[in-house]
């Protein structure tokens, strides 16, 4: 009985090993993406005006606490068993830890370099972009890393609403015929995807703030 | 229909509120695999990231496990342990631990790093050995933010305790899982609203316990 290789996708999943890792990608890091979007003014705003980040916390704790499966239900209604509805609950969660790290960041901002930014004549939001973001990039970063990581995983429970899983869809299949293979095949594939993300994460950081390695080296 | 509706017809069921497919019983084992999880979690993670932040090393390790467990996909767990050891509970147990370990673990080496080194030094020039300035002036420093790590390891267990529904065990997942094969819309959301209602709960339960637990000395600052 041979059942195909480790990367033989079963015909009734109509998609191959690389599409199911680009639908998996696609899934697990637009979200992320919208996040950061939306996080960027967010925890600009929060770090600024500091009364408004107690309420924005608590509304993002509340959030995260729905389960991924039923946040996924509770959208069926509304955009039927597609992309979007994966999509949705996953941006939430990646907003939910983008925020405080964005914050945390723009905190580790010295008064003196704002000073100094202000007294060569930067506007706030010149300032914002030239100065601040990159000081915060490490923090960002870190968040990035943890939103990345758990969005990549989190995708494979979309399979339980019909098939909207990419790698995760193999696990029914490996169920229904009994191939432990197909599930080994799921799992690695999305450890991998995630530790392989977490890397890229870590060189961007490196790339974008190469003060940082000077200062260590020392 | 919308939401409201298929709630309202959900709760309003009959025999919704006794028996063994009934709500109370549901969300006991639903609690149960929750605290049991979370035991075995905290009992793994909390020792390694004391003795961890105390020493200050193996903080790279530390991040580098808690990243491989956090690309671990707990359904896919689930479904490849189910395959190979068969339907028990340890399939549903290792998923819901590898979720809870990372942030447990790293939060509790990150609050004891983070303990003001002055303290440390004054604790160390009374005297005290080092167990105890572990247990009586770290721990107790940085034990709100442990609680937190804690607390976020919780709330994601009792979210995704609903796929032990998935490999015929109960708990809240059970009205998922069966309402989304009976096409059942109602018995779906209302499952979903009695997890995030149980989520929410477990935030409550450990703002309890900060105020219980943390010295008001602490709490202060």
């Amino acid at each position: 009985m041979n059942h195909g290789g480790f990367f033989e996708v079963p015909s009734d999943l109509q998609n191959t090993w690389w599409g199911l890792v680009g639908w998996q990608c696609e899934l697990a890091l637009l979200p992320v993406l919208y996040g950061l979007i939306l996080a960027l003014p967010l925890g600009m705003l929060c770090a600024r005006f500091r009364w408004i980040y107690p309420p924005v916390l608590g509304v993002a704790t509340v959030f995260y606490a729905i389960p991924s499966l039923a946040f996924f239900v509770f959208l069926i209604d509304y955009y039927g068993e597609s992309d979007i509805t994966v999509e949705i609950p996953l941006t939430v969660y990646s907003l939910v830890v983008l925020i405080p790290a964005i914050v945390d960041g723009m905190r580790s901002v010295s008064e003196d370099t704002r000073a100094a930014a202000t007294a060569m004549g930067f506007g706030t939001l010149r300032r914002y972009l030239q100065v601040e973001l990159p000081i915060a990039v490490p923090a960002v970063i870190a968040g990035l890393r943890v939103a990345t990581v758990s969005s990549v995983s989190l995708v494979s429970v979309g399979m339980l609403i019909g098939n909207e899983g990419a790698l995760g869809n193999l696990l029914s299949d490996a169920l229904s015929y009994h191939r432990p293979l197909l599930a080994w095949d799921a799992v690695l594939s999305i450890a991998v995807i995630g530790v392989v993300l977490d890397a890229l994460l870590v060189l961007a950081r490196r790339l974008l703030t190469p003060w940082a390695r000077k200062a260590t080296a020392k | 229909m919308n939401l409201f509706g298929y709630a309202q017809q959900f709760f309003d069921a009959p025999g919704r509120w006794s028996g063994a497919d009934g709500i109370p019983q549901r969300l006991l084992e639903h609690v149960q695999y929750s605290a049991v999880a979370l035991l075995i979690a905290m009992v793994i993670a909390l020792p390694v990231g004391l003795l961890t932040g105390h020493t200050g090393r193996g903080g790279n390790a530390l991040s580098v496990l808690a990243t491989a467990a956090r690309a671990l996909p707990s359904f896919g767990l689930l479904v490849l342990l189910t395959i190979l050891m068969g339907l028990g509970m340890t399939p549903v147990m290792v998923p819901l631990v590898a979720l809870a370990v990372p942030p447990i673990l790293v939060t509790t080496y990150e609050a004891i790093r983070a303990v003001d080194p002055a303290l440390v030094d004054a604790a160390r020039g009374m005297g005290l050995p080092r167990w105890r300035v572990l247990a009586q002036v770290e721990l107790p420093v940085a034990l709100p933010l442990i609680l937190s790590g804690i607390r976020s390891g919780a709330i994601q267990i009792v979210s995704t305790a609903t796929i032990a529904a998935y490999v015929s065990f109960g708990g809240l997942g059970r009205y998922i899982v069966d309402g989304l094969s009976q096409v059942d819309y109602a018995k779906v959301v209302g499952g979903a609203i009695l997890v995030a209602a149980l989520a929410l709960a477990t935030l409550g339960f450990f703002w309890a316990l900060n105020k219980v637990l943390v010295s008001p000395g602490v709490r202060r600052r």
